[in-house]
């Protein structure tokens, strides 16, 4: 079963998130912050990272720049969640090593979907 | 016939939840049987805690580890043989519907199954208890269990045991 | 796949509220003038979760008002306009607004539409006024330093990055070496700084590690300082290829941008070494935040059904325990040494697991602390007062139970501070006091206590209008009662302190109300008030409901409990004090009062050793300022009591308020003494209980 790391600070966000995917058939790992998830990310390689951008603390894309530092992270695809769809934040996401993004508001379906994109 | 009707829903339903255990015990020289499920454990007979204005057949309530337990004479309350308390006496500890009571018999005989078959719905008459709260006749050999609706029973107004019935 | 989106929504519902009070909390503690810029982001991102969440479960009206919100809070953060306190009463009435639509959808009570659509407006008016003459500058420093994103890198659009590498003072050789192998992962130019040092801005797709990697074979990374340059074309939208033409909410960057050959940029390492002190990005963690988050992820939500029943499993262990003590007591402490002291061990181990465990249902008195200070601005403001109110040990913790029943009497006592204590502020003045009068909240323990006061700096109680009132009432006085006992009078009931006690008229309060709550907790309410100066209530309370200190009294075989919060005094009363008062049973003479007798054998129908009050014990007994003696046998001694829930397996007793376990493990009931006094009345003419 592949393992999904979902990085939120909002808990109903992360139920949500973790309850879409378990129903999918993922493992999820929950992580409240950027630095939970990046000490989870440490604990076990997962196979998919989700984050939240704007969280208190580590923020997503200072998190995705850190699991790029990381030698078992470097090839682990990386979505953002953000609520902004501006494309600055996209750019930045990218430049951090982010392999794709999803505007919230998403429904279940749209998650699933992108991310069997990734890692089937 | 209406009657007949009601029986059988009870048996049924004591069928599906009981899996057709019952625990037998002796009130005078009757034998009852109850819904093994509905018993949480049995115990000798410790003093109780009057309360005050309560029916001669609440005996009071007990400490059960830390939960307090009314505790209910059913040899007062059906007045079948005498009340006597010593070594022998013995109190079953229901669980109806999470709530726990405790139930004094005269004694306890041994857990028996039943088939079906083996239950006949209650003769209208001719028994203590109201043909509501009885589940039927279990025969066994030569025994003749009176099956009590236990939950029936002990939710009953007639006990008083729950608030929306207190007088 | 289909999936009930439903089910999270408690959970939102929950966050959400948590994120409004901490929204609150914050916007009240703003200093408007000098806004700290960790608490603006703050309240920005509560406001950002509430829209995330309300958006994904389909709450439009709440992403609505919420989406206003953030706007306007991120211009304020951003520094692009400056903070106002029409931006804080504004935020707070949004606040309640959102409040009032989440239990909308919560649990269906009505939505005023019209004041939605009110803040909806205020808040549009809010940003629009600020366009007008935007920008201002920065609102305060604070706000001024906000960070800027540092470690973000500017990427153009081949994926590559511009660094600046800043040098130590090296030897040219290597500085030229640097740039030859450097100048092998992009493109790299050169600068010298005024020390001569050499600075290198390199365009690559390279990682910053391997830049480092690099360097170090010249030079200790320690002293690099590596940091993005501005990029020579602004990023744009085109930066970002893959971004499909009907937006699906999602995109994946294109497929050769993978993960292995994205800008590798920084590593946490590389970036403390690299970057100087002032330019380390700070991840405006507060303290606070880390607590909280910290606090969430190692605590786990237990049902208070589970921690009730651990309770009762240890007060189990705790009567199994002194039974052992009991029993081994009568042995020889010679031959049985160990024995003692392992059952000494023992005993210490119980009690510490029960005050662990007891300690589980606490709370911090912020709980109920916390929703005061708006209370009390709103007040206020409408009394055109200026109050500062200041909390004291909300860290304080309480039961559960009790948390939840102290909210009420002191939001009675909160109000009548703001309303009736503290003077309006041209008076003060004359009084030689600041105009701002001064309201504390404070909670500390005190042995087995918790003692919470409302302490304000006004005009105090007024002893003559007090006594005076209380003669009108025929209320026993006299005019050489000592001050506390005067202030006591104000809690009988149906004596309306607001018309008498201070000058503002208003509604009556129910001091009454109050004290009978805290009395029912098993608590006490003292009063200390001085003319001109001000009012302390200091309400004291048993820190839980699960323990009661109570006095056992024996009716022929049996022991009650009564709690010794209502017990004024036990006496045997003389003979010739007993009166029979015709159609209206006994009354007793004690001191000069004439007190009803409620014969609890009588009651309960007990047979009792004495039927005659002069050969048995009377206690008397307080309860919303009714008196009343209560006989029986013999008083049996004063315990603390672990109280049982009698209602659990049976049902309501008519006077008996609980259970407990004693020492024998046999069960003792408390009696329900305000059950007792209220019915004391009719008792004779009319049997009360069954």
């Amino acid at each position: 079963m592949k393992t999904i790391l979902a990085v939120d600070d909002s808990g109903s966000l992360r139920q949500m998130l973790s309850f879409s995917l378990k129903a999918a058939g993922y493992g999820v790992i929950e992580a409240i912050d950027g630095e939970d998830g990046l000490n989870k990310a440490k604990q076990q390689t997962v196979d998919l990272v989700l984050t939240d951008q704007n969280m208190p603390g580590m923020d997503g894309l200072s998190l995705i720049k850190a699991l790029r530092a990381m030698k078992n992270y470097q090839s682990v695809p990386i979505l953002m969640l953000t609520t902004e769809s501006g494309d600055d934040i996209k750019a930045m996401g990218r430049a951090a090593g982010a392999n794709g993004w999803l505007v919230k508001p998403f429904d279940p379906t749209r998650l699933t979907e992108v991310v069997k994109k990734l890692i089937g | 016939m209406s009657y007949t009707t009601q029986t059988q829903t009870s048996m049924e339903a004591a069928g599906e939840s009981a899996g057709n255990e019952f625990l037998a015990f002796t009130l005078g020289r009757e034998e009852y049987g109850i819904d093994i499920l509905r018993v949480q454990e049995i115990r000798g007979y410790e003093p109780v805690t009057r309360i005050a204005n309560a029916p001669d057949f609440i005996k009071g309530v007990v400490n059960l580890r830390g939960t307090i337990v009314p505790v209910v004479d059913m040899r007062i309350k059906f007045d079948l043989g005498t009340p006597t308390y010593d070594q022998f006496t013995v109190v079953i500890i229901l669980n109806i519907g999470g709530r726990v009571v405790g139930m004094v018999v005269d004694s306890v005989s041994d857990v028996t199954t039943l088939t079906p078959e083996q239950i006949k719905p209650a003769p209208e008459i001719g028994t203590t208890f109201d043909t509501d709260y009885l589940i039927g006749l279990g025969t066994l050999d030569e025994r003749m269990l009176i099956l009590v609706d236990i939950d029936k029973l002990m939710s009953s107004a007639e006990m008083g045991l729950i608030e929306k019935l207190a007088a | 796949m289909t999936i009930d989106m439903s089910q999270f929504y408690q959970v939102f519902f929950d966050e959400a509220d948590e994120l409004l009070a901490e929204m609150e909390k914050l916007l009240l503690a703003l200093d408007v003038s000098a806004p700290d810029s960790e608490d603006l982001n703050a309240i920005f991102r509560a406001a950002h979760s509430i829209k995330g969440g309300a958006a994904t479960f389909a709450f439009t009206d709440i992403t609505e008002v919420t989406h206003m919100l953030e706007s306007l809070l991120d211009r304020i953060r951003k520094g692009e306009m400056a903070l106002t306190p029409e931006h804080v009463d504004a935020f707070l009435v949004a606040k309640d607004v959102l409040t009032m639509q989440m239990d909308g959808h919560h649990h269906g009570s009505s939505v005023d539409q019209a004041a939605v659509d009110n803040v909806c407006q205020r808040l549009k008016a809010l940003s629009q006024g600020a366009m007008a003459d935007a920008p201002v500058a920065a609102p305060a420093p604070a706000v001024a330093t906000a960070p800027e994103p540092v470690a973000t890198p500017v990427v153009d659009v081949d994926g590559n990055c511009r660094f600046r590498i800043e040098l130590p003072e090296v030897p040219q050789k290597d500085v030229d070496a640097l740039a030859t192998e450097l100048g092998l992962l992009g493109t790299i130019e050169q600068e010298a700084l005024d020390d001569k040092r050499a600075v290198f801005i390199l365009t690559t797709g390279e990682s910053q590690d391997n830049i480092v990697a690099i360097c170090s074979f010249v030079l200790d990374p320690d002293d690099l300082k590596i940091t993005y340059h501005a990029a020579p074309t602004a990023a744009s939208a085109d930066a970002v290829p893959g971004t499909p033409a009907e937006d699906p909410g999602y995109g994946i960057f294109e497929p050769e941008n993978s993960p292995a050959t994205a800008p590798q940029v920084s590593t946490p390492a590389a970036d403390a070494a690299a970057v100087p002190a002032g330019e380390v990005k700070n991840y405006g963690r507060r303290a606070t935040d880390k607590e909280g988050a910290s606090q969430e992820s190692s605590s786990i939500r237990v049902s208070v059904e589970k921690v009730d029943q651990l309770i009762n499993l240890v007060g189990e262990l705790v009567i199994t325990q002194a039974m052992i003590e009991q029993r081994i007591a009568a042995l020889d402490p010679l031959h049985h040494e160990r024995l003692l002291n392992s059952a000494g061990q023992l005993a210490r181990n119980t009690r510490d697991l029960q005050e662990a465990v007891m300690s589980i249902r606490m709370m911090p008195m912020d709980y109920v602390f916390s929703r005061f200070p708006r209370m009390v601005r709103d007040l206020a403001a409408k009394l055109g007062k200026k109050v500062e109110f200041v909390t004291r040990g909300a860290a304080t913790e309480l039961d559960k139970g009790l948390i939840e029943r102290i909210v009420d009497p002191l939001t009675h006592l909160v109000r009548n501070s703001v309303d009736h204590g503290i003077e309006m502020p041209d008076k003060r003045k004359v009084s030689g006091k600041t105009e701002a009068g001064k309201l504390v909240l404070s909670a500390a323990h005190q042995g087995g206590n918790i003692v919470i006061e409302v302490s304000d700096d006004g005009g105090g109680l007024n002893r003559d209008r007090i006594l005076a009132k209380a003669k009108s009432q025929g209320l026993p006085v006299s005019d050489t009662m000592p001050d506390a006992d005067v202030w006591q009078l104000i809690f009988a009931p149906g004596f309306s302190t607001a018309e008498v006690v201070t000058d503002v008229s208003g509604r009556g309060v129910g001091m009454d109300v109050v004290k009978r709550n805290i009395t029912a907790m098993g608590g006490t309410v003292d009063i200390r008030s001085i003319p001109g100066t001000g009012t302390t209530i200091a309400i004291s309370l048993p820190l839980t409901l699960a323990i009661l200190d109570g006095m056992s009294v024996k009716v022929g075989e049996e022991i009650y409990i009564l709690p010794l919060g209502y017990v004024i005094e036990s006496l045997q009363p003389a003979a010739v004090d007993v009166k029979e008062v015709a159609g209206q049973g006994k009354v007793v003479k004690v001191r000069e009062e004439y007190l009803p007798l409620i014969p609890l054998y009588q009651i309960f129908a007990i047979d009792p050793r004495f039927e005659d009050p002069s050969q048995g014990i009377i206690v008397i007994l307080e309860s919303d300022g009714k008196k009343a003696a209560l006989l029986v046998d013999s008083l049996v001694g004063q315990q603390q009591v672990v109280v049982k829930n009698l209602e659990s397996n049976f049902r309501k007793v008519a006077g008996i308020s609980g259970a407990t376990i004693l020492g024998d493990g046999g069960v003792s009931l408390i009696l329900d003494v305000s059950a007792l006094l209220r019915s004391s009345r009719q008792l004779n003419a009319d049997p009360v209980f069954f």
